[in-house]
């Protein structure tokens, strides 16, 4: 619409105020929007340029297809529309401005078009009905994590009054422009009609339709001006941080390059531009912290809070380092472990994933904290617990503290010898890891395995006594220096055996030996969890089953087989080839809850009180489902925690936590195969 | 202020110890060597004090499988020096260890005089005696032992200790300095170093060597090992088997029978 | 002419040490096996009364001098290299306790004399002196012989202390020594531990724990357990150190030595400055996962396996049967 003018009021004047306000509102975003730039670029380098197409697929998808808002529908659906209605309005408004800046040009506006303008005109009432639906969920059900800010209702309140400014601007037009009423405005035209009935409205109609319009455009060009001070930056940023996230396995860490000879990251330019991106990309929705099993249980982990304590610290701190001078001046910037962010915070992360997961923007919380442990780790502050478990495996390659001939002793109580994959070609190295080898429960599922390996005839070997810590653990805790240590020397026995295909039960071995280990499951040695194994081989009908199992069970997806690798459907393909009854939890795939061992956990104190611990959480959202009795697992670490909870709990007659091997073995041998659970001795 | 630290490598007792063929020594095979605990107090002990007064800590210790490592480790936790002393036979002689570091210590550079001169109280091997006395006196130094805390007062050369005692109970002692001392613990536990940093510091520093002048009479080790057996295991308790519940179940009935219940 | 037995007796705090009888017990039967005299040397200032306690020796060498107030390495050491050069004594049974640690680490460098540390017995084998050292933590004994004068460090509990106690008068020998050197180490003052709280040697039950429990959280169970037997929680040295329990909950060497009706150790491996803290419990009863652990040498009952079963199932065994009783 042209800018309506008023007779008092000049149509070169009018024009002049617009440009002026228009200037001032344009070049406070930019000056603003470049000083966040220049504080994204105190972070260090990171090349995220790489396999443009799968970016901008991945923007197309999750930026405009709002696939991972849509997980919570309750929200999702208004989000969605808001966000349309936000794209819809950027184009009307802009046309308006335009034509309004620049009347000489005569730029056809959305209010013309009679196709466009009921669209927009629709979207407004939308818009405003998801603003409802949003600030109910936000103020009244208050779901955790998200949070009752001013900031919030700031934005809930710039964009409804947007819209309703639209609204009365459109209906008030339709009096005082009725040339116009060829086109069609359901919710504009409706709203003439109202305010025609009241006399006083239809006589000041014109100058309460400029009224409206100006307020419009100034809550605009103020809502422009508010953006980048507010965390509805996530609006800019968030296309960016999806463009630039990271490809290929989440969860991957990588090498960290060493600056001066430090490792890991506390100071502002230490971390990467991408990683500073976080902070402004973050919308504070709250999604990690409820997926949190740390939070769930009480402790003051918080994704959520890592993200916006990083923004902290950027916006105080990051402006003193913009100009050398006041670098200078400034001394140095307040520490941010101990400052802003607790050790406790950090201590407390199970590196189970679910954060990244949910994160619509794509945010990636780990190696952020990963690289704040690798500097508390670098000072020596280090949980007492943690600190023997790293002697342990740095003197005797395994955290048990035990002697490294004591490696292969599980291999004593059975009645053959696996072969020496050291010394004799095979095709399948199995890659045990330390709990399968040194832990006494578990050594009862190992030799279920190598049961059930013989028995279908598949040619494996072990390492024996060469075999270490695969690092998965060390290197999420933050040592990174006995990661590589470890990865040089099993590196060095890998070179040295003779296999094809590799394989582990451990999730967390898997997952390092996987993507970690440059050369082996690219190069020439694909690397495979024993699920997948599993399935394989039940799939070309190489497994001797005799029995159909008539259990019914639930299957609890590990954080590193599921959300770190995305193998899902293996397991439950086994399961459901052997003949069980497979019933869901609530919370499964990729929103599997977390057994709380991971990230070094399981090395370090129990923490928050045990109703609220996430492995009893586990075990009780397994009992709960009718008719299920056991809890199947696969991963070492989830049968150490899941048994324990069960005990703890009380659930120990309702459920029993079974490997998914002894399934396996069940339906192949005869039962007194299986050694009876109750012989084990469940160490910590 | 500069401070000595004697390290130790003693046997590794997570390893089973076995009896060699000869029935008098600790078969080496599996045989692996750890630092003994109570050094690596001495050490924090000595860098705890480095922190607070300034001066250097020098590591010093006797060839053996595993201890570069061990060195390399001190260093990175940041003593300044690393001596390793070679030549000399291993054993269960701590006096001709003894002997040969007090002939070895004043030819190391810049080494002596030191303010302090600490090794841990005691090791699990020394079967003729402990460092930190005998070679006090080979060195004709003060001495003392069971120490868990040194206040320095460099002003009148001398420091405040304090010894642990049974029952709790601590002694505080004056001495003069220069001071041998037996440390049994530091003010804190002994401090973490990052692997990254003991590899750094393989890369960027060295191990001096420092090898033993031939010994003179006085050293040798005066006595001899007739035999060494391992303690038979259970050779005095009774030992109950079961599950936990039938365990618990034969201990309350011990408690019974005994009275305690 | 072979030389006789000595003994040096321990007093500290006006008090003659507990171990001093045992020395004695043990030199008797040495004095006895050799063939010659027994003699008690007795270093102290103005205490000349405990030369009455002494009566299982035939003689006690008294030694009186202000020097002697507090035993260091220098005052005592130098007092009893003297005494030991003048009297050439064969063999010396000296004491392993706190208090007597400097002066044994030097006597020997002192003397010239060899010295045989961790001597948890001491035998007369074809009538020369033979130790029974406990190497390794006490995972290993040695058969060690020496040449004379030996000096022979004795590990606390060689011998019972009652075999030590003889109502007799010991001729008593008055000596003296030269103190040249001005001393470069002076005894300041004693510092009490904190009081408060429980206190481990008037408890009838005690629930110890070592490295071996795991955690801190399991102290929770420990600590369960304890109520059910009307006990408290001890531990050994490294849970002192990492800070789980407070250093008056401390049994061993530096700790304190109990004697209760039931000494449960969890998770302790039995290293000798533990056991001496200990080991004259009236019941112990050892739970470790090591079935090579020292602790089985001095324990009445063992179970090798994890600590937490057991304590979990003997609390809840505890609480059904006090239930079934206060029912």
């Amino acid at each position: 619409m042209m800018i309506p003018t008023a007779e008092s009021f000049g149509p070169v004047l009018a024009w002049i105020v617009l440009w002026v306000v228009f200037l001032a509102a344009v070049g406070l975003f930019a000056w603003r929007v470049s000083f966040l730039i220049r504080l994204l670029l105190l972070g260090r380098a990171d090349n995220r340029f790489d396999h443009i197409p799968a970016r901008l697929k991945r923007v197309v998808v999750y930026v405009f297809g709002q696939l991972r808002l849509l997980e919570e529908p309750l929200i999702g659906i208004p989000h969605l529309l808001i966000f349309y209605g936000f794209v819809v309005f950027l184009f009307a408004t802009t046309g308006m401005l335009l034509q309004g800046l620049l009347p000489g040009l005569h730029i056809p506006t959305v209010e013309e078009n009679r196709y466009l303008a009921p669209v927009v005109d629709l979207f407004a009432v939308v818009v405003l009905a998801g603003l409802a639906v949003a600030s109910f969920r936000r103020f009244v059900i208050r779901p955790a994590g998200l949070q009752l800010t001013r900031d919030a209702a700031t934005v809930n309140l710039l964009i409804s009054s947007l819209m309703i400014t639209y609204l009365a601007a459109e209906g008030f037009q339709r009096i005082a422009e009725p040339a116009d009423a060829q086109v069609w405005l359901p919710v504009g035209g409706w709203l003439a009609n109202v305010f025609s009935s009241s006399g006083f409205l239809q006589v000041h109609a014109s100058v309460l339709y400029q009224t409206f319009w100006w307020l419009h455009v100034l809550i605009v060009l103020s809502f422009l001006v508010f953006l980048p001070y507010s965390k509805h930056m996530h609006l800019l940023a968030a296309p960016f941080s999806v463009f630039f996230s990271q490809l290929g396995p989440p969860g991957i860490l990588t090498t960290p390059t060493e600056k001066e000879g430090r490792l890991g990251a506390e100071r502002l330019e230490e971390f990467t531009w991408r990683q500073l991106l976080s902070a402004f990309a973050c919308a504070e929705c709250g999604r990690c912290e409820r997926a949190c099993p740390s939070f769930q249980s009480g402790e003051p982990c918080s994704p959520r809070n890592l993200i916006h304590n990083l923004k902290q610290q950027l916006l105080l701190y990051g402006p003193a380092f913009l100009t050398k001078a006041r670098a200078a001046a400034d001394g140095g910037e307040p520490t941010l472990i101990g400052g802003l962010i607790a050790p406790q915070e950090l201590w407390a992360c199970t590196t189970c994933l679910a954060c990244a997961e949910r994160c619509p923007v794509f945010n990636e919380h780990l190696p952020i904290m990963v690289d704040l442990r690798r500097r508390l780790v670098e000072r020596g502050e280090l949980d007492p617990h943690l600190e023997e478990a790293l002697r342990n495996l740095t003197r005797y390659g395994n955290s048990f503290g035990q002697s490294e001939r004591k490696r292969a002793i599980w291999t004593q109580l059975l009645d053959f010898r696996p072969k020496d994959a050291r010394k004799e070609p095979v095709e399948w190295l199995w890659y045990l890891g330390e709990y399968n080898c040194y832990h006494p429960s578990i050594q009862l599922i190992t030799r279920s395995l190598a049961r059930v390996l013989k028995a279908t005839g598949v040619d494996f070997g072990i390492l024996y006594e060469a075999e270490r810590n695969s690092g998965n653990d060390a290197r999420r805790v933050g040592e990174e220096g006995l990661f590589e240590v470890l990865r040089e020397k099993n590196t060095a026995t890998l070179q040295q055996a003779k296999f094809e295909k590799l394989f582990s039960m451990d999730p967390h071995v898997y997952n390092t030996l996987k993507n970690e280990y440059p050369g082996l499951n690219h190069g020439r040695h694909p690397v495979l969890h024993y699920t997948e194994l599993l399935a394989q081989l039940l799939a070309e009908g190489r497994l001797p089953l005799t029995r159909r199992l008539s259990c019914t069970v639930t299957y609890h997806d590990p954080c590193y087989l599921g959300r770190y690798n995305q193998v899902y459907d293996a397991p439950r393909a086994v399961l459901r080839g052997l003949g069980a009854r497979v019933k869901e939890m609530p919370r499964s795939r990729s929103h599997s809850l977390c057994c709380g061992g991971g990230g070094g956990r399981i090395w370090m104190q129990e923490i928050g009180d045990a109703e609220s611990r996430p492995s009893e959480s586990r075990v009780r959202e397994a009992a709960a489902l009718a008719g299920v009795e056991v809890l199947v697992v696969a991963c070492p670490k989830d049968y150490v925690m899941f048994t324990d909870a069960l005990k703890t709990t009380g659930l120990e007659g309702r459920l029993v936590v079974k490997d998914l091997t002894e399934l396996v073995e069940e339906a192949i041998g005869p039962l007194g195969w299986s050694e009876p659970h109750d012989a084990a001795q469940v160490e910590r | 202020m500069h401070t000595v630290v004697l390290l130790k490598m003693v046997p590794d007792v997570v390893e089973e110890l076995e009896v060699a063929a000869d029935g008098r020594s600790l078969d080496t095979e599996f045989l692996r060597l750890i630092l003994n605990e109570r050094d690596n107090h001495a050490l924090e002990l000595a860098l705890l004090l480095k922190e607070r007064h300034g001066g250097k800590v020098t590591a010093v210790a006797f060839d053996a499988p595993e201890v570069d490592e061990v060195l390399f480790a001190a260093l990175a936790k940041g003593a300044d020096r690393a001596v390793k002393v070679t030549g000399a036979e291993p054993g269960l002689s701590t006096r001709t260890a003894a002997y040969s570091l007090a002939l070895v210590l004043p030819t190391v550079d810049g080494l002596l005089p030191a303010d302090f001169i600490l090794a841990g109280c005691q090791a699990i091997d020394d079967l003729d005696g402990m460092m930190a006395p005998l070679l006090a006196q080979e060195m004709k130094l003060p001495y003392l032992g069971l120490v868990s805390s040194v206040t320095l007062d460099s002003a009148d050369r001398k420091a405040t200790v304090q010894k642990e005692y049974a029952g709790g109970v601590h002694g505080e002692f004056e001495v003069r300095l220069p001071a041998v001392l037996g440390i049994q613990a530091a003010e804190k536990p002994p401090r973490y170093v990052p692997v990254a940093k003991v590899r750094a510091a393989m890369k960027s520093q060295t191990i001096e060597v420092a090898p033993v002048p031939t010994l003179a009479n006085g050293g040798e080790a005066a006595f001899h090992v007739l035999s060494m057996a391992k303690l038979e295991a259970a050779g005095h308790a009774e030992i109950l088997e079961g599950t936990p519940e039938e365990i618990a179940s034969k201990i309350a009935e011990v408690l019974v029978a005994r009275g305690v219940l | 002419m072979a030389g006789n037995l000595w003994v040096v007796a321990e007093n500290w705090r006006g008090k003659v040490s507990d171990v001093t009888f045992e020395l004695l017990a043990l030199g008797r039967e040495l004095a006895d096996g050799l063939g010659v005299s027994l003699e008690a040397v007795l270093l102290c200032h103005q205490e000349k009364e405990f030369t009455r306690d002494l009566g299982a020796a035939d003689t006690v060498l008294f030694l009186d001098h202000p020097s002697l107030a507090e035993p260091t390495a220098e005052s005592y050491g130098a007092a009893l290299a003297q005494l030991i050069q003048e009297r050439k004594p064969q063999g010396v049974l000296v004491p392993l306790s706190n208090v007597s640690w400097d002066w044994v680490g030097v006597l020997p460098a002192m003397l010239g004399a060899p010295y045989l540390n961790f001597c948890k017995d001491v035998r007369v084998v074809d009538g020369k002196i033979e130790a029974c050292c406990l190497l390794y933590g006490g995972k290993m004994e040695a058969r060690v012989a020496s040449a004379s004068p030996a000096i022979l460090g004795i590990l606390p509990g060689a011998r019972p202390a009652a075999n030590g106690r003889i109502q007799k008068q010991a001729s008593v020998e008055e000596v003296k020594v030269e103190f040249e050197k001005t001393p470069e180490v002076t005894f300041k003052q004693y510092i009490e531990p904190e009081q408060g709280g429980v206190d481990i040697t008037q408890q009838p039950v005690l629930v110890s724990v070592g490295r071996g429990i795991g955690s801190q959280d399991n102290l929770a169970i420990a600590e369960a357990l304890a109520a059910a037997l009307s006990g408290a929680v001890s531990g050994s040295r490294p849970v002192i150190d990492q800070g789980w329990l407070p250093l008056s909950r401390q049994v061993g060497k530096s700790g304190a030595t109990v004697k209760p009706k039931l000494y449960l150790a969890v998770g302790i491996s039995g290293a000798p400055e533990h056991v001496e803290g200990m080991k004259n419990s009236e019941l112990i009863i050892a739970i470790n996962t090591d079935p090579q652990a020292p602790i089985f040498q001095v324990a009445h009952y063992g179970i090798v396996g994890d600590a937490m079963d057991t304590l979990s199932a003997l609390t809840e065994e505890l609480q059904k049967a006090s239930a079934r009783k206060g029912a």
